[in-house]
């Protein structure tokens, strides 16, 4: 399933070697704060002197090497788990539902299980860390009769488990607050810099996510430790020892040194993991300078102007995005590569495919606005969330069908909308159209069949894959299911938007569970809005690009290759403007998300649709104010002649 | 180098300066609201009438009573110190916080001030003043009504500044966070509620001294003497990242050099840093005596003017592609210098409070402190002529003066004047004057449309562009 991403030049020869460096510099900040850890959990006021020499033996013994090379095959399987799981596009779940199919689905499964092991590992590792009580599971005890037998040591299991169920949450906060998502900085800085700035915060985080995951667990354990308790002492035939107090009481837990262990040794786990993220993130995050165009043709693949039109990797075209909006703003040479002629022929190729690229992002995001504009104002179910009055007929949707998913099919390839954390797993047929970010994820078991057969023209082997269909049959999955635009294939023009049902299924009415699941499905109005934005970094910098180009063409385009595009910029520009002018004045899009203070999960996807929006009137601007007066004799519509008039006046 | 020996007297008692016209300062007797508006541009011809009022009123009961309640707390704190060392420390805190903003404002006296910040619109002809009652007014010529901005985090304002490439956006530096207002240009209102402000802060960083927005729009800087970090915000996203540097204590100015590659920060202690903004790495510059007061950029952002309290000169800094150690070169010497009047002997110079340089790099206008208890030093701005070939050097223009009793407090360029450089000066008394400089830009590259120098007459400039048009060719 990954050949398609194996078999990009970029992934191979950067994202892996930029993930393999992160692990390598994971691993090796690991000895500091492995001992540092081992200072905290041993130390005490009253001996001073005597701990410090505890820990520098304990350091040196062959247990603790044992626990420190233990400790490095997670980090190095965290590190994997941060490279698999990665995304540049957030998933934004647009109800609770879709959120419980996210966190139930096989895939996060899979990466659950893998951290409750590692978690495990570790609460082992920091049980032969802290020592003295904690260090082994089973104990020799005295049982009534004097006989001696092997007890459980129920303290090391409490540690165990503590692991497990640290790693777990871990892994579960990570897909609510989107922990896999990697964001873009606008203030870039070497990675070092970055690393240091970031580094309180990620301490601070970890504490206080291990405060929180430890008063959870404490609960849980309170109410359900007598189970694991009972299974592994059937499984390795221990006894409970009756002379000491179980856990799982209210006495038990009160145990001050028990807790404060806990706290602790979750904190190391989380700091030892997030450090690793974020690691990841900088070095994964960090600008690639490609080459405007090369003078060997076996390498014009790795050229701005094509990598930007590729759709795979997303973190590539990211990449090659950024790499746009800085040199359009801070190197001359590069742009007046941009603004070259080809040699023989005299084709402005480079800034026709780089404008071509940008302008149809740009395009995309518009026709999807004016979508789901659409779709909230026609069928009204927007309405309908806040003020739980109105219900969507199947006759309004009817008459209010036709015509945005008649929308004529677009000509350039189109960034896919945001799918799913599992987006990956899903790339591999890369004809498959992407799941709209509206629609629920197929794979999860909350997935009815009903609710399968209704998205189920995503299955592009269906025999009616590509065969026309009447806007009656089409109409309805659109409205039932997505309420953005959906995404378009490459290369099949004829093919409607993303949802071809098969005519079989077309009077079967949703089934119940279906409907329920509809009427479950706007719960989270802010989200549908933070969905359509999702890629919207993208946008910035093809914006940023874009602008910053045609302002130093004023001055630098010497063959005048800018001008002939000038009037397609503008009017792509003001058309989005439009859009996105609309779209603030739906309820919730402007609201403001509340901001997480402390979590390692990035929120700058929440307000993505702020930055577009001040993006693209300040790159208005930089036109507007270039050019001045000369953009009057720029052909355009009346309509956008008189918005261009606003912004010539400063009144917009 | 340039000294002060070198300017024309300042005006006798009772004359202003009106603008620069023929290579020479014009002044007049009478008071600048009964002058004809023959000369002047007509922007000028609004002179601000509701600051003034308020003016007269507000400073007397406030400044009076702020400075009671200071001297309460601080009576209080020397009294109860002892007693309650906890709260010596908050109310400590308090008085810190409003010296701070004293200290390190570019304003002049900033506590008594009337006007305590001004900003331009970088493009239009509108401006915003912030107050001494904490309220800001958005005065425009196009439009009838003057926005009054409110809000309860706005306190001791200690800046103002426009974000370039938009109509709308304001930032204003409080005392405990910063704000970022939304002036919709066409709105009717004239009470902006509080919604329209974004509220960016960040703990640890206040008070806010100065803001500088990046020439592209795209970021704002922030600084404190409180805050060791100086945080870059992205606005619309509400985030912002701290930058840290071992050293200084603070950060007390900024400015962003014009063509958005370098970013000036100076600190509380000898030491200023100069910001390179792509990868926002930072030199240091240790200053021998004092630390850096006030600083400027030229048009290009290749030069940098800055002072240093505790010296009377002005140094430069070029800032070329080549990196390599020099020293900041002494490009003026305004030390005390006597000049005979016929009111008697008026001694001009001694330290500077803020440089303010016009955006076609031709007039240096400096602030001068003087000293507000003797009568013979009063506080001037010393204007010069700035020349860049064969070698920079700055040259004597002259003393700009206003009535008699008043000083001036704050200063600032207009943006895009086009007819020479516009400086806009806020007086003791609140009042607000703008001082035209008319001249013919002597072939600066100059950013934007005005990039012919050589043009016969201002005034028929748009015709100009009017017949010459860009495209040649439209696409159909």
């Amino acid at each position: 399933m990954l050949s398609a991403e194996q078999s990009c030049w970029f992934v191979r020869k950067v994202i892996f070697w930029r993930a393999v460096a992160s692990i390598a510099w994971a691993v090796l900040l690991l000895p500091p704060i492995t001992a540092v850890f081992v200072i905290i959990s041993r130390f005490s006021l009253l001996h001073p002197i005597q701990a410090v020499s505890e820990c520098l033996s304990f350091l040196t013994s062959a247990s603790a090497i044992f626990s420190f090379i233990l400790l490095c095959g997670v980090i190095i399987m965290v590190g994997f788990l941060n490279l698999e799981y990665y995304t540049v596009i957030p998933t934004i779940a647009c109800s609770k539902i879709a959120l419980l199919g996210q966190l139930l689905h096989p895939r996060q499964f899979v990466n659950s299980l893998g951290h409750c092991i590692m978690g495990i590992i570790v609460a082992w590792c920091c049980a032969i860390t802290v020592g003295g009580r904690y260090e082994t599971i089973a104990d020799p005890c005295a049982q009534g009769d004097g006989s001696p037998q092997m007890c459980l040591n129920e303290y090391h299991l409490i540690l165990l488990l503590a692991g497990a169920f640290v790693g777990f949450s871990h892994s579960l906060l990570g897909v609510i607050y989107n922990m896999n998502y990697v964001s873009f900085h606008t203030v870039q800085q070497y990675k070092y810099l970055r690393f240091k700035g970031s580094l309180s915060l990620v301490l601070k985080c970890s504490a206080t996510q291990a405060l929180y995951s430890v008063r959870n667990y404490i609960v849980v354990y309170f109410f359900l430790g007598y189970i694991p308790k009972a299974w592994i002492c059937k499984t390795l035939n221990l006894h409970l020892n009756s002379s000491v107090h179980p856990l799982d009481s209210i006495a038990g837990l009160l145990d001050l040194s028990l807790l404060y262990h806990l706290w602790i040794s979750a904190s190391f786990l989380l700091f030892t993991w997030h450090l690793t993220l974020l690691l990841f993130r900088v070095f994964v995050t960090e600008v690639y300078s490609f080459p405007v165009q090369s003078s060997f043709t076996e390498d014009a693949h790795q050229c701005l102007p094509t990598v930007l039109t590729d759709k795979q990797p997303m973190i590539l075209k990211f990449l090659a995005l950024l790499d746009l909006a800085l040199l359009s703003q801070h190197s001359p040479s590069r742009r007046s590569e941009v603004f070259s002629l080809s040699q023989p022929g005299g084709h402005p190729h480079n800034w026709n495919a780089i404008s071509k690229e940008c302008l149809s992002l740009l395009a995309d995001l518009t026709q999807r606005l004016i979508a789901y504009h659409d779709t909230v104002a026609t069928n009204g179910r927007a309405k309908s969330l806040s003020t739980g009055s109105e219900r969507k007929t199947s006759s309004e949707s009817s008459v209010t069908s036709g015509t945005e998913d008649l929308m004529s099919p677009r000509p350039t390839l189109l960034m896919k909308t945001p799918a799913s954390v599992f987006a990956r797993s899903i790339v591999g047929c890369p004809q498959s159209p992407l799941t709209a970010p509206f629609t629920p994820d197929l794979d999860s078991p909350f997935a009815s069949p009903a609710l399968r057969r209704l998205t189920a023209p995503m299955d592009q082997c269906s025999p009616w894959f590509g065969t026309v269909q009447s806007p009656h049959i089409m109409r309805r999955v659109p409205k039932l299911w997505s309420t953005s635009t959906d995404s378009q294939v490459n290369g099949s023009p004829l093919a409607s938007p993303a949802s071809v049902p098969s005519p079989k299924q077309e009077p079967s009415k949703p089934s119940l569970l279906a409907q329920f699941l509809q009427n479950r499905k706007e719960q989270l109005p802010e989200a549908s809005s933070q969905a359509l934005f999702a890629d919207s970094q993208a946008h910035i910098w093809a914006l940023e690009g874009l602008s910053y180009l045609v302002q130093s063409s004023f001055s630098e385009d010497q063959f005048g290759v800018v001008q002939t595009a000038l009037p397609s910029i503008l009017s792509c520009m003001l058309g989005l403007q439009e859009a996105v002018d609309r779209h603030f004045k739906l309820p919730h899009a402007s609201s403001k998300p509340v901001r997480s203070a402390s979590s390692m999960g990035d929120s700058t996807h929440k307000t993505l649709r702020f930055a577009l929006r001040a993006t693209l009137k300040t790159s208005i601007y930089r036109i507007t104010t270039t050019f001045g007066n000369h953009l009057n004799a720029v052909k355009m519509s009346a309509e956008h002649r008189k918005r261009l008039q606003q912004f010539l006046e400063y009144k917009e | 180098m340039c000294s002060l020996a070198l300017f024309p007297p300042p005006l006798p008692s009772g004359q202003t300066t009106l603008c620069e016209s023929n290579n020479e300062l014009l002044r007049c007797a009478v008071l600048l609201e009964q002058m004809s508006c023959s000369y002047i541009y007509q922007l000028m011809s609004f002179y601000i009438n509701s600051p003034l009022s308020c003016a007269v009123v507000v400073p007397k009961w406030l400044s009076v009573s702020s400075g009671c309640t200071l001297a309460l707390l601080r009576w209080f704190s020397s009294f109860h110190g002892s007693l309650f060392p906890h709260l010596t420390v908050t109310i400590h805190l308090i008085i810190r916080c409003f010296d701070m903003l004293a200290e390190f404002s570019q304003v002049l006296n900033w506590s008594d001030c009337v006007v305590r910040a001004f900003a331009w619109h970088p493009h239009t002809d509108k401006f915003a003043v912030a107050l001494l009652d904490d309220s800001i007014k958005i005065y425009n010529p196009k439009s009838a009504t003057t926005p009054t901005l409110k809000h309860r985090l706005q306190r001791s304002v200690a800046a103002v500044q426009w974000k370039p490439l938009c109509a709308t956006a304001l930032a204003v530096a409080c005392q405990n966070c910063l704000l970022v207002w939304h002036v919709d240009p066409c709105s009717l209102s004239t009470r902006p509620s509080s919604g329209c402000a974004q509220v960016l802060s960040h703990p640890g960083h206040s008070p806010i001294t100065s803001i500088a927005w990046s020439p592209s729009g795209s970021l704002l800087v922030s600084a404190s003497p409180m805050d060791t970090a100086m945080m870059v915000w992205d606005v619309a996203s509400e985030s912002g990242v701290p930058l840290q540097r071992v050293g200084g204590g603070g950060v007390t100015f900024l400015s962003w050099s014009p063509d958005g590659s370098h970013v000036l920060a100076s600190t509380p202690s000898a030491l200023f840093r100069v910001w390179e903004t792509r990868m926002w790495t930072c030199e240091r510059w240790p200053c021998v005596k004092g630390r850096c007061q006030s600083g400027c950029w030229s048009p290009d952002g290749s030069r940098l003017l800055f002072t240093v309290q505790g010296e009377t000169v002005i140094y430069a800094l070029t800032f070329t592609d080549t990196p390599g150690s020099q020293a900041a070169a002494v490009v003026a010497d305004l030390s005390e210098t006597t000049f005979n009047t016929p009111d008697g002997d008026i001694i001009v110079g001694g330290e500077i409070q803020s440089l303010a340089w016009d955006p076609t790099g031709e007039r240096l206008a400096v602030l001068l402190k003087g000293d507000p208890q003797a009568a013979d030093r009063p506080a001037i701005i010393a204007v010069f002529k700035t020349r860049t070939n064969p070698i920079f050097e700055l040259l004597p223009c002259g003393f700009v003066q206003g009535e008699p009793g008043t000083e001036p407090r704050l200063m600032q360029f207009h943006p895009n004047f086009q007819h020479g450089a516009l400086l806009t000066v806020c007086w003791s008394s609140g009042r607000i004057t703008h001082m035209p400089f008319y001249f013919l830009s002597a072939g600066v590259p100059h950013f934007g449309l005005s990039g012919s120098p050589s043009l016969p007459r201002p005034q028929e400039r748009p015709a100009d562009f009017a017949k010459q048009s860009l495209f040649t060719e439209l696409m159909s």
